[in-house]
């Protein structure tokens, strides 16, 4: 660390015979990294809705499908689940690996790392919505059903308006830990912003500048979604819960 | 899918076990250090002492905005650095990577347990530090003797949580080729090409041992709750 130099080491060209510098591939792994997480929320906010409102539902299958979805995906480490997801299932699904063989790399690691990112967090998802709906009042689901409401109409207009406003803050959380989870990504080839930030290191020797680097952008990152979020909380705050207006 | 072997499993289960056994003593030395650590965090960043608390503050926010990913590869490549800084020798120690994983894990999970221990702490009503003091109870005293405990017990069930979730997290030193459980697996299932049944089993492994143990957290969880 005698002549530590930020700029230096992330002005450096990646090759002599190629002239992009380092800094321009750290900005091509946060691209990939907030690509992957952006397209995996939609699908954990998707699904982690639908399992979240099964598992409060009257049905009891309905509620034992969405409780063991949430165990099954929240108790195996997700550097596993990226392993079963791109090196296990395709071998049962002779289709899909022809599709994975065929695709560019990068193509079939980033929907593998979409799917796998996406049913994860939606477990997590799931663990939320189903709160915010407890967390409400008995008397707002049997003022919905004395309204002559189905039980669909009642969450759609009465139960999941209310619930997705008051979990917005633990919902920032969540999306913070997607956007870190996506580096597990590395693991099965993405070149996400830790896989760059490890190959700058390894080729420049310039560990601790690459890692610098890095770290500010997670924080830059996590910054600006932490503000995000408290827009969205400010503008969706409940009139008189504490949890929602500040 | 033409043979799914699971007699392959058996042939190399000593070499699996010995990667849980690390997987399992890397889980308990991270959550002592981790709790331990943290609780001084915690502390700290209720600490009067403005730059102390400042300090810690900085210290989690930092860890907790960085993926654990990251923070392995730091220490990594920190802990020779802050070795040889420490004890002056001419060149960097050499600490194999399963070694800097106990300091990253400990560090890493000391943040959140500083959290965990932080809202523990602040959930106890004033009026216990109030008659602590009354009783002429010095800060550390009062601290140990009777906020600390209480703290404790209240977020037993999520310190235990987040063990699980440690737990689970421990696989990820696999970047670092560690023989762990999930590192072993991966190398067995890479010498005999047996992919499918390694990580297979891996994950049912995995499976068992989570959901039993976060059954048995919610079971204490229903003991241990103060009826208020």
């Amino acid at each position: 660390m005698e002549n530590f130099d930020l700029f230096g080491a992330l002005m450096q060209p990646i090759m002599e015979e190629d002239p992009t510098q380092w800094w321009e591939m750290l900005l091509s792994g946060l691209y990939w990294t907030l690509a992957v997480s952006a397209v995996s929320g939609v699908v954990a906010f998707s699904i982690g809705s639908l399992m979240g409102v099964l598992r409060t539902t009257s049905n009891s299958t309905l509620v034992f499908i969405g409780n063991a979805y949430v165990e099954l995906f929240r108790n195996i480490p997700l550097i596993v689940q990226f392993f079963l997801w791109y090196f296990v299932v395709p071998e049962f699904v002779p289709p899909l690996k022809e599709w994975m063989i065929a695709q560019d790399p990068t193509i079939a690691q980033f929907v593998t790392a979409v799917i796998c990112l996406g049913l994860f967090t939606a477990a997590r998802v799931a663990e939320q919505v189903k709160s915010g709906i407890l967390s409400l009042s008995r008397g707002q689901r049997s003022a919905g059903y004395a309204l002559g409401l189905t039980e669909t109409q009642t969450y759609r207009f009465v139960l999941l308006p209310m619930a997705y406003r008051i979990i917005v803050p633990p919902m920032t959380s969540e999306a913070m830990n997607l956007i870190k989870n996506s580096s597990v990504a590395l693991t099965i080839g993405l070149t996400e912003l830790t896989f760059r930030t490890r190959e700058m290191g390894e080729v420049t020797f310039a560990f601790f500048e690459a890692y610098i680097a890095a770290t500010v952008i997670y924080i830059i990152v996590a910054m600006t979604v932490n503000r995000v979020m408290a827009l969205i909380e400010r503008r969706t705050a409940v009139p008189g819960y504490i949890s929602g207006g500040k | 899918m033409n043979s799914f072997d699971f007699s392959v499993i058996s042939g190399s289960l000593p070499y699996l076990l010995q990667g849980l056994g690390y997987t399992v003593q890397l889980t308990v030395v991270a959550c002592l250090g981790g709790i331990l650590f943290g609780t001084l965090l915690a502390l700290a960043r209720l600490s009067s002492i403005k730059w102390l608390s400042m300090l810690a503050a900085g210290y989690v926010n930092v860890m907790r905005s960085i993926p654990l990913i990251l923070v392995i590869f730091w220490f990594y490549f920190l802990v020779p650095v802050i070795l040889q800084f420490v004890l002056g020798t001419e060149r960097p120690p050499q600490v194999g990577p399963d070694r800097s994983a106990y300091i990253t894990f400990i560090m890493f999970e000391a943040a959140y347990f500083c959290e965990i221990m932080r809202a523990g702490i602040q959930s106890i009503p004033k009026g216990q530090v109030g008659a602590a003091n009354a009783l002429g109870l010095n800060y550390r005293q009062s601290m140990w003797l009777i906020v600390l405990p209480q703290a404790f017990r209240n977020m037993l069930p999520v310190l235990l949580t987040q063990t699980i979730i440690l737990f689970q997290d421990t696989s990820l030193v696999y970047v670092l080729s560690v023989t762990d459980f999930l590192g072993a697996a991966s190398k067995v299932a890479q010498r005999d090409s047996t992919l499918v049944e390694m990580y297979s089993f891996v994950a049912l492994v995995y499976l068992a041992i989570c959901f039993s143990l976060s059954m048995a957290v919610k079971a204490l969880q229903k003991r241990t709750q103060i009826i208020r």
